[in-house]
């Protein structure tokens, strides 16, 4: 909410300065986000007033008026404004003056002709972005006045950010209210209001939806007279809040709005068929609003309705039809108490925010209708005229809200807030708030009043007093916390170690979106369905992800495109994986390479990186968890390379996938050389055993090498696994350190060559002890994969 | 004995012009070796007297002693010009780089996080995790935000259907961790979270930690004190902090924690709009209505919950001005974070 400070210091005014009072009601959780001088800094402007206009002699679109700002000669003022004519009374900047940006106005000749100050546009005195003329001002406005006293433009307007619990501050009373509590201040009642009823005329209200408009109070005002303007100091008032000036009614109820926080609507009388009734809308119906908006209905929209249909969609926004025109000469005022919940999210089901819609789902005063009823009618009177009839008034008192009694225990104030306040404050501070008190043995039975919709609980009414005594005045303690110590696993390892792996093998964290463009799931995961978001910002992050690979084949391109030639990127996060009716999200950690093994440097030529780079860095990850538990197999991935996959397994299930991205994914994703991958279920590489001790042997180990000629089509891994199997407990280490294939060898074979280590806890192996291990290896491996031993 | 004398200082000369240790292992040969002429000297003794033969071999074993002598000096010296000969050859440019004496790097915001979560599980807080995708009831119902409530439009929602959202903060974890265990809690929760909003200060997904003391004992006091320390421990400044009363359906009384603006030490500063304040979290009491969602005794536990935004830390702390590089992952940004 807007306001000028001008216009809550006739209400309420501390002996504060503007930095002050903005710091007081901040601190008292009315946080004030702008404050704004209501106009530029100048002097030396006055009321004008244009006696004549003549052409300029030398310029189609200037001409040479005679003003008269109250000195003994008219000036003579060159002005380029197109509504500069006779009559008109307008802010004239006299020689001397100075206007916003430390513009001086002296003595000019434009075009030959002598002119003597400057006829002035709002924004030219900083009190708009844009004009599109000169400033007119009331006819009655005194010539010669100087325009900052006239205007009283030594003001700021304040701009408060309201939290929903406050629309009782939502008006300029409600404001001054709880500035008032807030300095011990008496607060002015400048709203009061009583009206002369001088016609006995009335209009049929019927009200059907009870329970959501419990009250509705309207009148008729016959004989206004629109062609009167608003007067100037409410044109300015609204202003300062943000309000345009649109007709005398409209800015009445509007006024009144920001003064007392009670939305308003007028209708022109004589449009209205049969009588007013507020009621739920009917399936199908229609309703164009004020702003020329055709709105579909729906059924729960509380309407204003008369025979002919709906007039208005209730405490959100009047209809074109039934508004206020220049051609208005008789009205029919609203002004009722809508349930908070029939309207609340109702507006913005529409697409739509109100002045009105905003209050009434926070919560307008429900004793509050009859007042702003008389104060906008008198108001009305005193510019346009015209003859007021008796209120009319529809309550269902049954359906207001209920004022609720609440305990307040003295010993629970200090087990929320963590001191007593005494007795006294507590009484003044609830007091000043309007609460009806009632002492208790154990403390107090509030009621409060009926404008704090946010006062229900014991604990709402702590919370005012540690608001008024001051948050910052309560004590700062830390609590002995005892008992609970935090679960830590050891046989849990923690991401942050799994990261650390990764960041010292040179690979950068990334986060990236967890939506993103469908694209990547239709290529990376064509099989797996997805899910999709109802209101994406854009198609590019409109699906979750399935894969960590989008976001990192994405972050990719991103840095290729930036001229970065050596990627190594990891990423930890949720996919979404739907199965069934059933929906998962899984913690996955995913890496990329691309580019050289190194970085570029003196030693020699890079290599760029192949599958073993990626396969070593995701075994050195799973090392931590117990390296002899996962397996590496072939595997298939329609994002991979079928020759270049392989599914990681532990202990036989599957934990994720490593490989080269297949090239014609490669090519769709525009990415010029061979991408490396792989990705795990985070938590099923995170839990590994306990280590258990075992006497280490004092006798010595014992080494045998081989070299086998083997088909090539058998993996080495199923030549380690039979090796490992046959050569028996005494086996300590197995090292695989040759492949060959090419000369001296036949087509199809591959030469393999390994190591294996023998020893035993108890004694010295021997020959005899070792060379039917050997003999054993050897025959298992002729017998299960038709080896020939290399000579 | 002439001979003798001579012998010696032929072989001291040829030790002297030894210029290699080979060479000076011919000369040992040539005098001391089996066939060596000193050696030889000693053969001849077999044809003296005892008595001379005594005198001349201790003599013959002096200039042998001598020569001995010489050679081991003159190895020595030699060993040591070759051994710098070596090292000057061996000589390197240390200044070229190391071979891949690099490491990558954590995100910024998981730096942060772990930091937070680290303060915090000093404190005794156990981290956290649940689901992004949550349901109404736990984003919303639980945390005393019914349908219509207005604070709704201050969570610009993602939904896939009516019923099911992208939660808009981590406190559903708390919802949750409440729901499936009895109090005392003390937990924190960070991950990522989702709101509808992408413009110059809004990213549709950033990280929140969120924290809750529950216990039977706990007061704001207690909350401002927790909170005051973790942001000292933070920001490891000793800053001034304030709470302003705010609204949050699920915290009564609520507060908005600001700090002494850690750029320009509260003297006022474009980043803190030169009010010397900045707003770092927000916090409260516990609101009865979570208890009841959850089934806690409101009448025996009170407890306090806070939720940062970890990417405004992580800007404050590093003096980041984009909150979108965060999500851009250029690699030259993130680099600086190593």
């Amino acid at each position: 909410m807007r306001f000028s400070e001008k216009w809550l210091r006739e209400w309420v005014s501390p002996k504060l300065t503007t930095d002050e009072l903005v710091a007081q009601i901040t601190m008292a959780g009315l946080e004030v986000d702008s404050v704004e001088q209501v106009a530029g800094a100048f002097n030396g402007v006055v009321v004008a007033e244009i006696i004549s206009a003549e052409p300029h002699p030398d310029a189609s679109k200037l001409q040479v008026c005679k003003v008269d700002a109250g000195e003994a000669e008219p000036l003579q003022i060159v002005c380029g404004a197109a509504n500069a004519r006779p009559g008109i009374k307008v802010p004239c900047a006299k020689i001397g003056a100075v206007l916003p940006g430390d513009f001086k106005i002296k003595r000019a000749k434009l075009r030959g002709v002598e002119s003597f100050g400057m006829l002035c546009a709002e924004q030219e005195l900083g009190m708009a972005e844009a004009s599109d003329g000169l400033m007119e001002l009331p006819l009655d406005a005194p010539v010669g006045a100087d325009i900052r006293t006239y205007l009283v433009l030594d003001d700021a307007a304040i701009e408060v950010d309201l939290t929903p619990n406050r629309g009782d501050c939502l008006g300029i009373a409600g404001l001054a209210r709880e500035v008032g509590v807030l300095n011990g201040m008496d607060v002015t009642q400048c709203a009061q209001a009583d009206v002369r009823q001088t016609i006995a005329d009335t209009f049929p209200v019927t009200v059907e939806a009870k329970s959501q408009c419990p009250r509705y109070v309207g009148r008729v005002v016959r004989g206004v007279d629109l062609s009167r303007p608003t007067p100037i100091w409410m044109v300015e008032r609204l202003r300062r809040s943000g309000i345009r000036s649109i007709d005398p009614v409209v800015d009445v109820t509007n006024y009144v709005l920001l003064e007392l926080g009670q939305p308003m609507h007028a209708f022109d009388l004589n449009t209205l068929q049969g009588g007013i009734c507020v009621r739920l809308a009917a399936e199908g119906e229609q309703l164009t609003l004020l702003d020329g908006q055709e709105i579909k209905l729906s059924p729960d929209t509380l309407l204003i309705a008369d025979q002919s249909g709906p007039l208005a969609m209730a405490g959100v926004m009047g209809g074109e039809h039934s508004g206020v025109s220049g051609e208005t000469r008789d009205l029919f005022l609203e002004s009722a108490f809508f349930d908070p919940i029939a309207i609340a999210g109702k507006a913005r089901s529409y697409g739509l925010h109100t002045d009105s819609s905003h209050r009434f789902e926070r919560g307008v005063d429900f004793e509050l209708q009859h007042h702003a009823m008389e104060r906008a009618t008198a108001l009305l009177l005193e510019i346009v005229g015209g003859n007021a009839g008796p209120v009319i008034e529809v309550l269902s008192a049954e359906n207001l809200p209920h004022l609720p009694s609440i305990q307040l225990r003295r010993d629970r104030i200090k087990r929320i807030l963590g001191c007593d306040i005494a007795e006294i404050e507590v009484e003044n501070i609830l007091g000043r708030l309007g609460m009806d008190m009632v002492k208790t043995e154990q403390g107090w039975h509030i009621v409060p009043p009926s404008y704090r919709y946010d006062i229900r609980l014991e604990v709402d009414l702590i919370e005012e007093l540690g608001r008024i005594h001051g948050y910052n005045n309560l004590p700062t303690t830390l609590p002995i916390l005892e008992g609970l110590s935090p679960k830590r696993e050891e046989a849990l390892l923690p991401v942050s170690r799994i990261k650390q792996v990764l960041v010292d093998r040179e690979y950068q964290e990334v986060i990236t979106y967890s939506f993103v463009d469908k694209k990547y799931i239709e290529l990376l995961t064509p099989d797996q369905p997805s899910v999709a978001l109802a209101n994406p910002i854009s198609a590019d992050m409109s699906e979750m992800r399935t894969t960590l690979w989008a976001g990192l084949l994405k972050t990719a391109t991103y840095n290729l495109n930036r001229q970065q030639e050596r990627l190594r990127l990891f990423e930890t996060g949720l996919n979404f994986i739907k199965e069934g009716d059933e929906l998962k999200q899984v913690d996955h950690l995913g890496g990329l390479i691309f580019g050289g093994v190194a970085r570029e440097s003196w030693f020699g030529k890079v290599r760029p990186v192949d599958f073993y780079d990626i396969k070593g860095d995701v075994e050195a990850l799973l090392s931590l968890t117990g390296a002899s538990e996962y397996t590496f197999e072939p595997g298939e991935h329609k994002a991979l390379h079928p020759g270049q996959t392989a599914e990681v397994k532990r202990n036989g299930k599957t934990v994720g996938y490593v490989g080269a991205l297949h090239p014609s994914v490669q090519k769709s994703l525009d990415i010029s050389q061979k991408v490396y991958l792989f990705e795990l279920v985070l938590s099923e590489i995170r839990c590994r055993s306990l280590p258990e001790f075992k006497e280490l042997s004092k006798y010595p180990e014992v080494r045998r090498d081989f070299a086998v000629i083997v088909d090539e089509k058998i993996s080495a891994a199923a030549i380690l696994k039979n090796v490992r199997e046959t050569a028996g407990s005494l086996l300590t280490n197995l090292v695989l350190f040759d492949v060959y294939q090419g000369a001296n060898l036949e087509a199809g074979k591959k030469s393999i060559a390994f190591g294996i280590t023998l020893q035993d806890s108890a004694r010295t192996l021997q020959d005899d002890d070792i060379n039917p291990i050997v003999d054993r290896v050897v025959v298992s491996l002729k017998e299960t994969f038709n080896v020939t031993l290399r000579e | 004995m002439d001979n003798l004398q001579t012998l010696l200082e032929q072989a001291l000369a040829a030790v002297a012009h030894a210029d290699s240790v080979a060479g000076l292992d011919q000369v040992r040969v040539q005098y001391l070796g089996k066939k060596g002429e000193i050696t030889g000297q000693l053969k001849t003794l077999g044809k003296l007297e005892p008595e001379a033969r005594k005198a001349a071999g201790a003599e013959i074993n002096q200039v042998k002693e001598q020569v001995q002598d010489a050679i081991r000096a003159r190895q020595a010296l030699l060993e040591a010009q070759a051994l710098q000969q070596q090292l000057a050859s061996e000589a390197i440019d240390v200044t070229l780089a190391g071979r891949s004496g690099v490491v990558g790097g954590l995100h910024p915001v998981s730096r942060t996080m772990e930091r937070i979560e680290s303060f915090f599980s000093s404190m005794g807080f156990q981290v956290v995790e649940g689901p992004e995708i949550e349901d109404d009831f736990h984003n919303f119902e639980a945390l005393n935000i019914p349908g219509h409530h207005p604070a709704r439009a201050m969570h610009d929602t993602f939904y896939f259907d009516a019923t099911t959202l992208l939660r808009t903060h981590t406190s559903p974890v708390q919802v949750r961790t409440m729901e499936s265990s009895a109090a005392p809690y003390r937990i924190i929760c960070p991950g990522r979270v989702y709101r509808c909003d992408s413009d110059l200060t809004h990213t549709p997904m950033f990280h929140q930690v969120e924290g809750l003391l529950v216990d039977t004992d706990i007061t704001f006091s207690d909350l401002k004190g927790i909170l005051a320390e973790f942001l000292r421990d933070f920001f490891e400044k000793d800053l001034d902090v304030r709470f302003r009363p705010s609204y949050f359906p699920f915290t009564e009384p609520s507060a908005e924690m600001d700090i002494q603006c850690v750029m320009c030490d509260g003297h006022g500063c474009r980043v803190c709009s030169h009010t010397g304040w900045l707003e770092i979290l927000g916090c409260g009491m516990v609101h009865p209505k979570v208890f009841e969602h959850v089934n806690v005794d409101s009448e025996k536990y009170t407890g306090f919950a806070f939720g940062m935004g970890v990417e405004r830390l992580t800007m404050l702390r590093y003096g980041v001005n984009d909150l979108r590089l965060f999500f851009e992952n250029d690699l030259k940004f993130l680099r600086q974070f190593q």
